[in-house]
């Protein structure tokens, strides 16, 4: 039974989630799909009061005209209307890209007919009015945005323009049937209008109606029609604030030397060299992640502080911590990968030993940084009363429930003001809240130190790279029998690599029977191939965190290559081939690949000498993409000349951001294939520290990438993610057209 | 006691003449939209124009900005730069930002690009591709870029 929310303390919600996500798993083990999850929840009475949007489920279970409202739903949560007519969106995620800044927006403009010029948009906080309807916590991840909110923020418009509507009936005295809205006012018999600011006072002082309708589709304006981001002059001219750039009066910044092993302690300080340094206010030792020990130095600025820092004299004790060496690991990860070991599917293997064709395949992944552009950095200041944060976050709940912890206050006594965020790519959800609670540690002991002013901590880039929570090093082993037909008969897959979720509150109900779902996801999808799926999770000191896509970050590259593989290996066309394995059960992926198929010319247009096709197609967080791509090796290097996407993300809210997400998330895609994209350790220690050798691509890197949309008129689906793990085994494949040779490791190696 | 002039006004600043311009910029000017992204001068992040050169602040000191003049992005928009303007216009237009943490850069880039171009050249888009090269954007905001340079160029011819 789910604990209803508003009986949940907003800082409590990790554990409803913890219920929630416990209910979805249960749900995915009879592969339902999930709109039918809601369906199920909302008809099965457990969402009534734990979602504080009721309406999704009802709408998703078939009632899609009409809600009730709960009473803790005010719309002036969500939606300002000022007398001047400018209607503020808050938005419940993080802004860092993905475009939910302009898309939420949208959606609730859509339904409150505002005038689409005088909308603007803000950040919330760990509020618990901000929390994820679905889950029940303050989350921005998984590609979930949009899916999530699209009923939650067209209700919100909807109830606002009904109040609107409601207040210029009473002004006007007619009945509220005679009056419809247009562009941010409503218009009444004889020409008659009101501005919506001019009715904003009166209509709020309405109740909020029990039930509202929302629009037909079909009569969508804004909603589908490509638009451009509230954000973009603000970031084209240096004047949007990033969570950086916060300016607290007083403030100081805070530069932190980390262990150079994961969890090492300090052996010996000698700081005398650094409080020398003008504009240094302190130096102070402070816990840091995993039982760690560093020094912060206290700065009137970034520089004296980084000075400071870099002027400290050091010596760690790293003998309690174990010191991982990437090249003993990948001989480790090959030992597990001989064992017995969890299952997570258990088709009959006899079939094997018989297959008149065989492959056997070894793939292997290394960490990867997020490395966002902007650095990590989180802005404390304290006060008798609590604490206040800014900082961009995945997770101000958890972030905020965190910081309470370190800095011993009640959960309600610290605010997370959401900021901008310049890029994290799950870096900026991390469960453990490892540079909150370091920025809160060093405030907690500044203040002792009697320094009472807000601080600002700042990573640097070199702390970025080496500072840990890494996509996880993986390694996958296929062994697959099959016939003259590339008919599958047995494939026997062994899985190697760190839980994402193990030890963090996201461990019960992510991870069943040993197995963490977030390390298997796309495995085996979307083919009924008798798959046997064992899965290790060996424990390292190397901190690991989703990267944008998680788990089909390897598996859709895995499943890829090796399904082209037995295309190849049959004499198939790949595109033949997978549409058959699809049968009918797939009609997403269908669309996506023929979509992509047919505005690429694949098998039609001639290419230029030396260049080769690729196709692949995946489906991660519900939204399915299919790429095909043109390939060619120069000078013993790959080059990615053009993608052509098919995708399908049902109902489409801003074309203009998918296109741009998918862009994006193809050149992600691309940076794990290149020379120098991989994070390695020796010693324990993390061999790159910048972008010098953890090497991102470059614009001269950027193939051109078109992107076409499969049209759909059901809810939509989220594309932050979606968009990446089909890039690199559509790559692979083109590769392996020209040189006869599978890529099964990444970075690629032609070699 | 150092002076820095910036967008057309000299400015006294009490800090270390190693000071990187950037954090001069950023710390003691309040002028945060010159961002830092790796202080190794390998990303373009903090991308300022000296003496209408493209440089990375982020390794240059303030001691080698003595008696010149620096642009920053907040300039682009102050009405006294055409051609930043150009770039700025073409960056809306083509909706060129994600995160846009590194469009600051990115554009100070273009224009000091577009600037050094004989008048009404346009740029080949292998030379766009030079220019930028230096400029990296983790969201991949790069096809977006190549046509906001090139429509920039245009405007400007």
């Amino acid at each position: 039974m789910l604990t209803p929310i508003d009986a949940i303390h907003p800082h409590e919600l990790p554990r409803a989630l913890q219920q929630l996500l416990g209910r979805n798993q249960a749900d995915a083990a009879v592969t339902l799909p999930r709109r039918r999850f809601l369906k199920l929840a909302g008809a099965g009475g457990l969402a009534l009061g734990a979602f504080p949007h009721l309406a999704s489920a009802q709408a998703a279970a078939g009632s899609e005209s009409a809600s009730a409202l709960k009473p803790t739903e005010q719309p002036s949560a969500f939606v300002q209307i000022a007398p001047n007519g400018e209607v503020t969106v808050t938005i419940n995620r993080l802004e860092f890209g993905q475009g939910v800044q302009t898309a939420l927006p949208m959606i609730l403009a859509e339904e409150l007919d505002a005038d689409w010029s005088r909308v603007r948009s803000r950040h919330g906080s760990n509020d618990g009015a901000y929390v994820d309807p679905r889950f029940g916590m303050h989350l921005t991840g998984g590609s979930n945005s949009i899916k999530h909110s699209f009923l939650q923020y067209r209700e919100l418009g909807a109830r606002a323009r009904a109040m609107l509507l409601a207040a210029a009936a009473a002004r006007w005295n007619v009945d509220v049937s005679r009056l419809r809205t247009e562009s941010g006012r409503v218009i009444g018999p004889n020409g008659r209008q009101l501005g919506y600011g001019e009715l904003a006072d009166a209509a709020m002082a309405l109740p909020v109606p029990q039930q509202v309708k929302l629009k037909d589709p079909k009569e969508f304006r804004l909603i589908g029609r490509p638009t451009n981001r509230l954000d973009a002059r603000a970031k084209s001219s240096g004047r949007q604030d990033f969570g950086i750039d916060i300016q607290r009066p007083g403030q100081l910044t805070a530069v932190v030397a980390h262990p150079p092993v994961f969890g090492a302690r300090l052996a010996a300080l000698d700081d005398s060299a650094a409080r020398a340094i003008k504009g240094v206010k302190a130096v102070l030792r402070v816990p840091t992640d995993r039982g760690g020990e560093g020094v912060a130095v206290i700065a009137d600025g970034y520089w004296p502080a980084r000075q400071g820092r870099a002027a400290l004299q050091l010596q760690w004790d790293s003998s309690a911590v174990e010191k991982v060496d990437s090249v003993r690991q990948l001989a480790q990860y090959r030992e597990l990968a001989g064992q017995p070991g969890p299952r997570q599917f258990d088709a009959d293997m006899a079939p094997l030993a018989s297959a008149p064709r065989q492959i056997e395949a070894e793939f292997v992944f290394p960490y990867l940084a997020h490395a966002p552009m902007e650095p990590l950095n989180c802005t404390v200041a304290l006060s008798d009363a609590g604490a206040e944060l800014w900082l961009g976050t995945q997770f101000p709940g958890v972030d905020g429930m965190a910081a309470a912890r370190v800095l011993g206050l009640k959960p309600e006594q610290v605010k997370v003001n959401v900021q901008m965020a310049g890029g994290g790519f799950g870096r900026r959800g991390v469960p453990s809240s490892d540079y909150v609670v370091e920025a809160c540690a060093i405030a907690k002991a500044a203040r002792s130190a009697g320094l009472n002013a807000p601080l600002r901590m700042i990573w640097s880039r070199e702390d970025d790279i080496q500072g840990g929570y890494y996509r996880p090093m993986h390694l996958h082993r296929a062994r697959i029998g099959f016939d003259e037909r590339g008919q599958v008969l047995a494939w026997d897959h062994v899985l190697v690599g760190q839980s994402i979720t193990a030890g963090t509150f996201f461990e019960g109900a992510m991870t069943k029977n040993g197995i963490d779902a977030t390390a298997i996801e796309g495995m085996r999808e979307p083919y009924a191939l008798p798959m046997r799926l064992t899965v290790h999770h060996p424990k390292l000191n190397v901190p690991v965190l989703w990267w944008r896509s998680v788990g089909s970050t390897h598996t859709a590259f895995v499943m890829e290559t090796l399904i082209d593989e037995i295309a190849r290996a049959t004499k198939q066309d790949p595109v033949a081939y997978r549409l058959r394995l699809f049968g009918e059960q797939h009609p997403r992926h269908r669309a996506a690949l023929q979509l992509a198929v047919d505005q690429s010319g694949y098998g039609k247009k001639t290419l230029a000498s030396g260049r080769a096709w690729g196709v692949a197609v995946h489906e991660s967080f519900e939204s399915v993409v299919a790429y095909v791509v043109e390939a060619s090796v120069k000078d013993g290097q790959p080059v990615l000349h053009r993608a052509t996407a098919g995708v399908h993300c049902n109902l489409v809210v801003n074309p203009r951001t998918v296109e741009a997400q998918v862009q994006g998330a193809a050149l992600m895609g691309l940076s794990m294939c290149l020379p120098g994209a991989a994070i390695t350790l020796k010693d324990g220690v993390v061999e790159q520290s910048n972008f010098s050798d953890f090497v991102l691509p470059r614009i001269s890197d950027m193939p051109e990438i078109a992107v076409h949309i499969v049209p759909s008129a059901e809810p939509p689906t989220g594309m932050g993610e979606p968009g990446l793990p089909p890039l690199a085994p559509a790559f692979a494949n083109a590769l392996a057209q020209l040189t006869g040779k599978p890529l099964r490791e990444l970075p690629f190696k032609l070699a | 006691m150092s002076k820095l002039h910036v967008n057309g006004r000299q400015h006294p600043v009490d800090i270390d003449p190693g000071t990187p311009i950037l954090w001069a910029l950023r710390d003691s000017l309040g002028l945060t939209g010159t961002k830092f992204g790796c202080g190794a001068a390998l990303c373009g992040a903090c991308t300022v124009h000296l003496d209408g050169q493209a440089v990375r602040s982020c390794v240059t000191p303030i001691s080698a900005a003595a008696g010149k003049k620096i642009r920053t992005i907040e300039a682009t928009t102050d009405g006294s730069d055409k051609v930043g303007a150009a770039v700025h216009a073409a960056w809306v237009k083509h909706d060129v930002a994600q995160c846009g943490y590194c469009q600051s850069g990115q554009i100070m880039s273009a224009t000091a690009f577009l600037k050094s171009l004989p008048r009404g050249k346009q740029p080949s888009a292998a030379e766009i591709d030079s220019a930028m090269a230096g400029n990296l954007c983790r969201c991949g905001t790069y096809a977006r870029i190549r046509t906001a340079v090139a429509d920039a160029a245009q405007s400007l011819a």
